[in-house]
């Protein structure tokens, strides 16, 4: 299907979609689009964050959009995160549909108390009398010595918490179509983008879709082990797979793509075949959703897995700035790689 | 309680040419970026603080060496001016062995503990409290220590800023909250962020004391922190400068941001005029305190101290692999 393939680089993407008149775009622009068809076709949408109107436009995934809709549906905001996402509750409890945007997911854990004790409680606490519609948007930084304050992901920490929906498109596909059920599911929904995914390009259609919240989606098939990939991680993983494969290594690649609520089946389906199980993640090892992964899979069927698991994460450290420190920190596709070796090698012993 | 010291009378010889030194300094460290930069090795997001420098250089003349200081993303004229030796400040942005941070840091986070320097949040608002634990800390172990906490205009927007100056009053803690006004956050103006640009009148709101000036005049800031830092080692509260600046770089990185259309350049250019080392050499030259020779000479003075740190971090090697996993914790509490 063209909108599940992942695409590693711009000239495969065009061979690949022009035989079928298909249009390529990246995920950058895939979010612009999906931002301006939802305010398009919806005037309670209303986008707010630190300098969203301003040139750069949340790395161009808002550029334009204050000169096209006005800046009172474009709002530049104070610096005062936790203070207006308690107003953009407020603001989404009366009916509208914000769509709060950070450029770091750093500067949640600033909101922590209005994301964890406000909009993940308010439906439930009220019985269900009222909804918060709120969809907010943050981006995982890396690189250049983004260093320990500008580089996290925190997904395991928010997809702790019950009443929050946790979305990680990787795709400019998954990456409308997610935005879209997002601001459609009328319930708080975060948002964690990945930096280096932006420019990533693939088959996205011109009108306005929506991709299932809650839905994982196998991405490559293969014999020998299951690769839950998330996040950047899955381009990772297809790397890896791609140089495993002269080594007659099979990956099969999943993408959760939403991390609350986990959609496990297409992993244990996976497992039932590979019985190898990797994770690969942008965030740390110690309590991560990989963690989770395996708990429910050996809730479930613990006979599933025949080897050791493997978690390709971060190691248990804030993001350190040296380059040489940042190379040591971050983990790719040959550590994909390397793990997966590691596992056939663990079989055949 | 002792009473506070009256207005200082204009500062000494030998304060003003300190003053304008540090100014230089940070002026001719910060080009120093910009003119490597390009190089593309010092792998760390710069915010940089030319046009600002009036502020580090008078605040920092009337702190002690035990003083503290916390500072944030924009704060390597803040560490100069207290002392920090720019070998350090380099080594870190080249992410060397030998930076102030062993690596770990990079510019948005020096730290300078024998100076008094605690460390830098990148994190907006974020270190704004931890200035006034400090001062809470000096004032518990019965010292007559002053904390500074320097942040922006953006800044005080966030409740840390407001949560702190209520609990400083209350606690007449010793501490002195420097707003660098320079009316952006990121490229946004502050007009669309703030009803108002009395960052001042905030602070008196909670019971601080503040003081409004002119940010570019290196005069009156050391004038008003001296009174501040006064009233701080007397037991007599917290004080908040509201100081007007201009920063003339782009938010971070090396290069005029009216380029990509975020400010006007007409703004830069009547800043640049308004220049605070340009102006106070003027000043100094006019009161016959200086000569240009003098000047060619401390500038000449200041850049091969520059070049010589900027070899040095350059020169020191980059951590291995296994200090990744170092400095998660203390090891050593007694
Ligand atoms: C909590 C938080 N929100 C947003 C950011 C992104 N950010 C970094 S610097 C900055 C602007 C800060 O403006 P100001 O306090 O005026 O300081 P200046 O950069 O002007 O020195 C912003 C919004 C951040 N680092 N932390
Ligand atoms: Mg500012």
């Amino acid at each position: 299907m063209p909108w599940t393939k992942i695409y590693l680089d711009k000239e495969q993407m065009e061979q690949t979609l022009k035989k079928d008149g298909l249009r390529g775009i990246s995920y950058q622009q895939a979010m612009l689009e999906a931002h301006e068809q939802a305010m398009q076709a919806d005037e309670r949408v209303f986008l707010i964050g630190e300098g969203i109107d301003d040139p750069g436009g949340v790395f161009g995934t808002t550029r334009g959009l204050a000169q096209k809709f006005g800046k009172d549906r474009v709002m530049d905001m104070p610096i005062a995160e936790n203070g207006l996402t308690g107003i953009a509750i407020g603001a989404a409890a009366a009916g509208m549909k914000p769509v709060f945007i950070h450029m770091r997911v750093d500067f949640l854990p600033m909101c922590m108390d209005q994301i964890v004790n406000h909009a993940a409680k308010w439906c439930y606490m009220t019985g269900g009398r009222v909804n918060i519609p709120l969809v907010i948007r943050a981006i995982i930084g890396r690189g250049w010595g983004s260093a320990a304050q500008h580089s996290q992901a925190l997904h395991a920490m928010f997809a702790h918490v019950p009443g929050l929906k946790v979305v990680m498109p990787a795709t400019p596909y998954d990456a409308k179509g997610l935005f879209l059920a997002a601001l459609n599911d009328g319930n708080p929904v975060l948002i964690i983008e990945h930096r280096w995914t932006f420019e990533a390009v693939g088959y996205v259609p011109h009108e306005m879709y929506q991709v299932p919240i809650g839905q994982s989606i196998t991405r490559r098939a293969g014999r020998d082990i299951t690769v839950v990939a998330i996040s950047q991680m899955v381009y990772e993983a297809m790397k890896a797979a791609a140089s495993l494969e002269q080594e007659g290594i099979e990956l099969e690649i999943v993408e959760p793509r939403t991390i609350s609520p986990l959609d496990m089946e297409p992993i244990i389906e996976s497992l039932g075949r590979t019985g190898r199980l990797i994770i690969a993640d942008v965030a740390w090892k110690t309590g991560s959703v990989g963690s989770e992964i395996v708990c429910q899979v050996c809730e479930r069927s613990p006979g599933l897995i025949k080897s050791p698991v493997r978690k390709i994460c971060f190691p248990d450290v804030p993001t350190p700035c040296s380059p040489s420190l940042e190379k040591a920190f971050y983990p790719g596709s040959d550590e994909i790689a390397q793990a997966a070796r590691d596992l056939m090698r663990h079989q055949s012993k | 309680m002792t009473p506070t010291p009256a207005i200082m009378d204009e500062p000494e010889e030998k304060i003003l040419t300190d003053l304008l030194r540090t100014m230089l300094l940070i002026r001719r460290f910060e080009e120093k970026i910009v003119e490597v930069y390009g190089v593309q090795d010092m792998k760390t997001p710069v915010h940089l603080c030319v046009g600002q420098e009036a502020i580090a250089a008078g605040v920092c003349a009337n702190l002690r060496r035990d003083d503290y200081l916390v500072t944030t993303h924009r704060g390597h004229g803040h560490c100069l001016a207290k002392g920090t030796d720019p070998k350090i400040l380099f080594a870190e942005f080249y992410g060397r062995v030998d930076g102030c941070c062993r690596g770990k840091g990079g510019s948005m986070h020096p730290v300078d503990p024998e100076n008094g320097i605690l460390g830098a949040s990148a994190i907006v608002g974020g270190a704004i409290p931890i200035a006034a634990g400090a001062a809470l800390a000096a004032k518990m172990k019965k010292t007559d220590r002053v904390a500074v906490a320097f942040f922006g205009d953006g800044a005080s927007e966030e409740g840390t800023f407001q949560e702190t100056l209520n609990f400083s009053a209350l606690k007449a803690l010793p501490a002195v909250f420097v707003c660098e006004k320079n009316y952006y956050a990121t490229n946004s103006h502050l007009s669309a962020r703030q009803s108002h640009d009395d960052i001042a009148r905030r602070a008196e709101a909670h019971g601080v004391q503040a003081e409004r000036l002119d940010g570019n005049d290196v005069v009156a800031v050391y004038q008003a922190a001296a009174r501040a830092v006064a009233r701080a080692r007397a037991g007599n509260g917290p004080t908040l400068l509201d100081c007007k600046t201009y920063r003339w770089y782009g938010h971070v990185g090396p290069v005029f941001d009216y380029k990509t259309g975020c400010r006007p350049k007409e703004e830069l250019d009547e800043w640049m005029a308004r220049c605070p080392i340009k102006t106070f050499t003027a000043r100094l030259m006019q009161k016959g305190l200086l000569t240009q020779v003098k000047l060619d000479r401390m500038l000449a003075e200041t850049d091969s101290r520059v070049s010589q740190a900027l070899e040095f971090g350059r020169a020191s090697h980059l951590p291995d692999a296994a200090e990744l996993t170092q400095h998660l914790f203390h090891q050593n509490a007694k």
